[in-house]
């Protein structure tokens, strides 16, 4: 008994810490004053006043369309590359692995300035393209580590089998092969999409002046201070991303009970 | 369908995309822009040994090294503990324990400064026990603090998913063979969770040591860190050849602590996050 | 007698989630038998192992073990040892350091944890393995070794949960003479769990049959085989013609209106019973020849012998042979008093479960 209450209290200790910040920022979103540091009472004015502020509602555009493209566009190549590796042989298998595993390992800062080096050695302008094309190559591989290990699961001969039904190739692909492959694609996307949202250091170093994401917007504010509104579309963000999870959630977790009950 | 004709187009994006830009890093790390235009040098490499850099460097070493100590202390009972709850609550809590990175990062740890300031709330809490104000913020201290928070997560899941692969008839064959729990966990579920652990050290490790943002935020300018430097050489001072060389020293001595550290997974067979 | 039994169940019960899986279980094991307990799945007979081992609590009842009541405690004290459905191989280990593992635990010596390590390999023929790793080895060798982890730390008792199961046919059968030639070389108790009743007939001295977490019967093979007790065990044990019928008298049964000659007494006169009667005991004659008459409706090649089905007036037979009577052939049945084989029909709902204590 004792050594359970031990695990709860060690448990919520970790959860606080986690969620104190988090706390925090939705208190602040709600303070009156314009400084942090200060309680000026409870309002809710930034959060209409928000969508008024154009850098900001610029730099949260900015993220969602990078977010999805590049989410997206990741998610294709990914896939495409995932099966050629699949398909290669023993020795450039092991290569493209290892090639594939390049970003993933090293640090973030290398990667943003390799990058930025490239982006001007041949004369890309620093802005929307670079910033897309860097999390694009960045979130690659998180789209490759995810379909491959479907793509071994596969059963090679589902897909002879629609051949020998009378599928073309085209249609054995996206009728047998690609359903069994869904949920790694998704996971891949997804992940992608996440990391796109939240980077920072890459962003940060291939971006170039005049286009912000809200990560680099929020970087550029630390010194001075915080603009409120930040606080108020932080917490939207988290609320709605929190609801659905819980929605994604309760619907597997549905799904799971129907085919328990079927099996 | 040609199958190889697949495989050559991704040939080709890592080389243009992945290897290319690396070697632009070297290229740069290992020349210098003078009068007569790009020579070949090891001054970028050897800028290292400079005072100020060396010093960053450690300092960087220590931290990272710290909380990534800190990040196993912790992770670890928490990732047993988690992989030990039945399997609804199991799933809640880990969800609960990813959920807090759908918050920008940036602004989590912008939040720390709230919790850590003179008049916050780690202040007022301990002048409540009549402990006199600390100076927090600005200090290495809050650097670590702020680097454990970041990182934690990324220690508790890979050890976790090990964690959970764990056979339950292992442990009772262990048991069965006359082993007490505390043994088998000692030559059990500790050997068999070493990927986990190597992994969750590489994932913490790495972006600790080389973080910029955390010391820039927690630090107010005054932790000058490795990735801080770097950064500025890029940044303000642009000098990249300095930067390049650099981030090649730093990226060399990641490379090989992660080659010492892997030389304790016997098996090779790592474990991701995913 | 007493003085031989090595572990006793008393009263044993144990649900999850409200499905009763053992009902008051009863069940003694004689010092050096080789015990099998068989069943489908969900009998109950790997958690009456599990409780034996430790892995599991019983809700009510008692494990003693050479008298002593060991119900409470835990794996790691009691004096037996498990072999796993699934192997369990410490992954990160070698075969050495697997096999010595128990031994270690109990801080033996170690040139003597290296000679039983040595010795244990011998007995499972797998000499010199010492230094290979779990990975390298075929499913049959790692049941081997699993085998000699468990030896190695001479248990008295030594429980088995259907380790062949992975194994494909012919090394299953290897390995039943295996594991009992070790069992009579150690000298020592086998608790054996499987759903193979071929697995059961071959190895064991006394087969527990188990349905719905009560014992069915307990016998020898021969016992088993030869005079089931009820209809559950006679169609879970081989093949049969399981038929409803009524003793007339004693040594006179009627099976679908024909009177067939049998050596069972004492069962009253008029009560309804079931029938069994093994395929191989059914003769084929000539039509005149048979109590009953019918036509052959299907002939299999089977290797050893030919499986035929015949119809008499509604009736199917199975038919075990090694003549072949072909297909259309109009046949005469018949079946030796000896071989017909009479059991009371269960009483009250719970239909095959009948409690039987020796």
């Amino acid at each position: 008994m004792v050594k359970r209450f031990f695990e709860r209290f060690y448990v919520l200790i970790i959860f606080v810490l986690l969620y104190a910040p988090i706390a925090i920022l939705f208190v602040l979103s709600f303070n009156a004053s314009k400084s942090r540091a200060k309680w000026g009472g409870f309002t809710f004015k930034w959060y209409g006043e928000l969508f008024h502020n154009s850098d900001i509602m610029s730099a949260l555009y900015t993220t969602l369309i990078i977010a999805v493209l590049s989410a997206t566009i990741a998610t294709i190549i990914g896939t495409v590359a995932a099966m050629s590796i699949h398909n290669s042989r023993k020795l450039p298998k092991m290569v493209l692995m290892n090639a594939t595993y390049i970003p993933i390992l090293n640090p973030e800062i290398v990667t943003g300035i390799s990058l930025m080096l490239f982006f001007i050695m041949f004369k890309i302008n620093l802005g929307f393209i670079t910033i897309l094309l860097g999390h694009i190559i960045f979130n690659v591989p998180y789209v490759i580590l995810n379909v491959l290990p479907k793509l071994r699961q596969l059963n090679k001969h589902t897909f002879e089998a629609a051949l020998d039904l009378g599928a073309t190739p085209t249609e054995a692909f996206f009728k047998v092969m690609l359903p069994e492959l869904l949920p790694g694609i998704i996971t891949g996307f997804l992940l992608s999409f996440t990391f796109s949202l939240d980077d920072f250091v890459i962003t940060y170093f291939v971006k170039g002046a005049g286009i912000n994401t809200l990560s680099t917007k929020i970087y550029s504010e630390v010194r001075k201070g915080i603009k409120p509104e930040m606080y108020a579309l932080s917490s939207i963000m988290f609320l709605t991303i929190l609801v659905l999870l819980l929605i994604v959630n309760k619907r597997s977790e549905k799904q799971e009970k129907k085919a328990a009950v079927k099996g | 369908m040609n199958k190889k004709l697949l495989a050559s187009p991704y040939i080709i994006w890592i080389l243009i995309f992945t290897i290319l830009p690396l070697a632009l890093v070297i290229y740069y790390g290992f020349t210098a822009q003078t009068p007569d235009g790009i020579v070949f040098t090891l001054d970028n490499i050897k800028k290292i040994s400079d005072p100020l850099y060396w010093k960053a460097f450690l300092l960087s070493a220590r931290l990272s090294l710290l909380c990534t100590v800190i990040c196993l202390i912790l992770a670890y009972p928490l990732a047993l503990i988690l992989a030990k709850s039945g399997n609804g609550k199991k799933t809640l809590l880990v969800f609960f324990m990813i959920l807090p990175m759908w918050m920008n990062f940036l602004l989590r740890t912008y939040a720390w400064l709230n919790l850590l300031e003179g008049n916050g709330v780690i202040n007022t809490i301990l002048q409540f026990f009549g402990i006199p104000k600390q100076q927090l913020v600005n200090t290495p201290f809050a650097v670590v603090l702020g680097m454990v928070y970041n990182f934690l997560p990324f220690m508790v899941l890979p050890i976790y998913n090990v964690l959970i692969k764990i056979d339950d008839s292992l442990i009772q064959a262990s048991s069965d063979l006359g082993a007490n729990k505390f043994v088998t966990f000692r030559k059990i579920i500790f050997p068999l969770s070493l990927p986990g652990v190597i992994s969750g050290i590489t994932m913490v490790f790495v972006p600790a040591i080389t973080t910029f943002v955390i010391s820039d935020i927690l630090g107010g300018g005054k932790i000058q860190l490795i990735g801080n430097i770097i950064e500025q050489e890029f940044t303000f001072a642009s000098n990249w050849h300095t930067g390049s060389g650099l981030s090649l020293v730093l990226m060399v001595i990641i490379l090989f602590s992660m080659a010492i550290i892997s030389k304790f997974d016997k098996d090779g067979e790592g474990a991701g996050l995913w | 007698m007493a003085e031989e039994k090595i572990i006793d169940l008393m009263g044993i019960s144990k649900s999850y989630d409200g499905n009763i899986v053992l009902d008051n279980f009863n069940l003694y094991i004689r010092k050096n038998e080789f015990l099998t307990l068989l069943g489908p799945s969900g009998c109950g007979k790997t958690t009456t192992l599990r409780i034996i081992g430790g892995f599991e609590n019983a809700d009510s009842g008692k494990v003693i073990f050479e008298g002593k009541d060991i119900s409470t405690i835990p794996p790691h004290k009691r004096q037996l040892n498990t072999v796993f459905q699934k192997y369990s191989l410490f992954p990160h280990m070698n075969i050495e350091e697997n096999i010595a593992f128990g031994l270690k635990v109990k801080k033996m010596d170690k040139q003597f944890i290296k000679d039983k390590v040595k010795y244990a390999l011998k007995l499972v023929n797998l000499e010199g393995f010492e230094k290979r790793s779990i990975n390298s080895l075929s499913g049959g060798q790692q049941q081997r070794i699993a085998i000699a982890r468990a030896i190695v730390n001479e248990p008295r008792v030594l429980l088995l949960d259907e380790p062949l199961g992975a194994l494909d046919l012919k090394l299953r059968q290897d390995m039943q003479y295996e594991l009992k030639r070790l069992q009579r070389e150690l000298g020592i108790t086998f608790i054996y769990v499987t759903h193979d009743q071929e697995e059961a007939l071959t190895m064991s001295d006394t087969i527990v049959v188990m349905n719905k977490g009560k014992i069915q019967q307990i016998g020898t093979p021969e016992d088993i085989y030869n005079e089931p007790k009820n209809a559950f065990v006679a169609d879970f044990i081989g093949e049969s013609n399981l038929f409803d019928a009524t003793m007339l008298q004693d040594e006179l049964v009627e099976i679908f209106g024909v009177k067939y000659p049998c050596v069972d007494k004492n069962f009253g006169i008029n009560t309804p019973v079931d029938v069994v009667i093994r395929p191989e005991d059914v003769n084929l004659v000539d039509p005149t020849d048979g109590i009953t008459t019918g036509t052959v409706t299907s002939a299999i090649f089977k290797g050893v012998h030919y499986e035929m089905t015949v119809d008499s007036f509604g009736v199917e037979w199975l038919i075990h042979s090694t003549k072949l009577s072909q297909t259309g052939t109009e046949v005469g049945i018949n079946v030796k008093p000896f071989d017909i084989q009479i059991m009371y029909k269960p009483k009250g709902e719970d239909a095959e479960a009948v409690m039987l204590d020796e």
